[in-house]
């Protein structure tokens, strides 16, 4: 239906002058680009929040300060809770391996006091109180930590960001819709004329805004096109650059087939966005003559 | 001229004209142009014809008094339905007012697209009146490459392509050479037998000469000076109707 309304009746064709070089397209084009590029990105942050968040459910960590002793205490008392999926404690040549990474051979020496740690995993909506409750009684000294909770400012960022994107998204719409109605107000002086002559002879308000929407749908299809290729362009170069954001995060590809499909619908929608703007601003135009 | 006409297919009231704040250019004017009647507005320059012309031909609504064309109160009709009236009015404007970026094949054949007609039923009509204004081989030409003349010959052939009910021209015959205005004439008077009716503002006494039995209308600040057909060319005899 859409792909009909642009195109121009045989007897209209010539109503108005189809310049080419309107710089229309190009504008279109460049914050269809921009907009794609923010809309992906947030896309991309909305799918790692949802990876960050998924991954940590229901994982928690029992910490015991010094507990060397105390720790297979805290694995089998766990392992006992309704509930729980799987506890495992993690090796101290790991914790020294991961330790590494900051404090340097230092942490390998037998003098640094490491806590014993041992990762727990609850079913979903398994009771997580009954279980550090069971714990902390049989070692009074164990703390229990959520991993959302640790990871809670990461995904919180990131959600952030995602609604930003999406604001920013609206902004350029709204900006696309301007220029929009800044091209359709400069075409309807630069024809007025014509537009003048044609309500003389009998144009009706509405024969008259079609030619308008159908001009600003096609410029905004071509520069929809246009930017929607280039960003597509750029956001798999993107993919290509080794640790970049819209690589493969949690095993699957941080922006789905879904993700791409709204995404080219955008430049359609701002399509749509275009011609009711151009009508309207048309038909508001046309009312203050007689 | 169209013979005996009852029905008044244009009829003013009281009707006064002013643009925005500005003295009034039409002052009470009472008139009715009778169905298939041919008519000419003649009066000084600035005394109001173009004005009345745009009440016509629906450019303008009067600011008082009643307007009543093809029958319809007209004054205050919502705009929806003026695109309507209008196709049935042709217009030839003193300054053509052609689509520069059309050629005078496109020009003439507007009405006909506007008004939803088959291309199949537009190319045939058009190339015909064309010919008939003498412009059949510049059916192509764009009205920048058409002299004043060329230029109104499209702008007359634009207006009575549609056969029009009502013809409103304003100085049709300013640009044209005598051979032309007298081929002009014969095409108005021939839509004239044909039923449509004419108003003709002009100030060409030949043309008026050449128009036996048109009705006079005389405009002078803004006011009808004989309203009553007096000035009926030739002259009414006493006791004509």
């Amino acid at each position: 239906m859409m792909l009909a309304a642009l195109v121009t009746p045989a007897g209209e064709r010539g109503f108005l002058p189809d310049r080419t070089g309107r710089p229309t397209p190009w504008v279109i084009a460049i914050m269809m680009f921009v907009t794609l590029v923010v809309a992906a990105a947030g896309l991309a942050m909305a799918n790692a929040a949802r990876v960050l968040g998924d991954s940590v459910t229901g994982r928690y960590s029992i910490q015991i300060p010094g507990g060397a002793r105390t720790a297979p205490v805290a694995v089998a008392t766990a392992r006992r809770v309704p509930g729980v999926l799987a506890v495992n404690q993690v090796p101290e040549a790991d914790i020294r391996a991961t330790l590494q990474s900051w404090l340097g051979p230092e942490a390998a020496s037998a003098g640094l006091p490491l806590p014993a740690l041992i990762d727990v995993d609850l079913q979903p909506g398994a009771d997580p109180i009954r279980m550090t409750t069971q714990v902390r009684r049989a070692v009074p000294q164990a703390r229990v930590l959520a991993y959302s909770e640790q990871l809670g400012p990461v995904t919180g960022s990131l959600r952030a960001l995602q609604w930003l994107a999406l604001g920013l998204v609206l902004l350029m719409t709204a900006a696309t819709a301007a220029t929009v109605v800044l091209a359709t107000r400069g075409a309807f002086d630069t024809h007025r004329s014509t537009i003048e002559i044609m309500h003389g002879i009998g144009a009706t308000d509405e024969q008259l805004a079609r030619l308008f929407q159908r001009r600003l749908a096609r410029d905004a299809l071509v520069g929809g096109v246009v930017g929607g290729a280039a960003a597509a362009l750029v956001l798999l170069l993107v993919r290509t650059v080794p640790g970049s954001l819209l690589n493969d995060l949690g095993g699957g590809p941080v922006l789905r087939p879904l993700d791409w499909f709204l995404l080219a619908l955008l430049p359609l929608l701002g399509t749509l966005v275009a011609m009711l703007v151009a009508r309207t601003t048309v038909l508001k135009a046309l009312r203050r003559v007689l | 001229m169209g013979g005996v006409q009852v029905s008044a297919i244009v009829e003013f009231d009281s009707v006064g004209l002013r643009y925005g704040t500005g003295a009034e250019v039409l002052k009470d004017l009472d008139l009715r142009l009778p169905r298939g009647g041919f008519t000419y507005l003649i009066g000084p320059s600035g005394a109001g014809k173009t004005s009345l012309l745009k009440l016509l031909y629906l450019a303008q609504r009067p600011t008082r008094g009643r307007m009543r064309i093809f029958g319809e109160e007209l004054s205050a009709a919502p705009r929806d339905a003026m695109p309507a009236f209008r196709r049935r009015i042709g217009v030839v404007f003193q300054d053509f007012r052609l689509v520069q970026h059309l050629s005078a094949f496109d020009n003439v054949a507007l009405p006909l697209r506007l008004a939803g007609r088959d291309e199949a039923d537009v190319i045939g009509p058009v190339r015909e009146l064309l010919a008939w204004v003498g412009l059949a081989d510049r059916a192509a030409a764009k009205p920048a490459t058409l002299s004043g003349g060329e230029q109104q010959r499209v702008a007359i052939a634009r207006a009575v392509i549609a056969h029009p009910e009502l013809l409103v021209a304003d100085e049709p015959t300013g640009n044209v050479d005598a051979d032309m205005a007298a081929r002009l004439l014969h095409l108005f008077e021939s839509l004239n037998r044909l039923g449509t009716t004419i108003l003709v503002a002009t100030h060409d006494l030949s043309l008026i000469a050449a128009t036996k039995g048109a009705e006079l209308m005389r405009l002078e600040n803004g006011r009808l000076v004989d309203p009553t057909g007096a000035l009926r060319n030739p002259p009414r005899r006493v006791g004509e109707g």
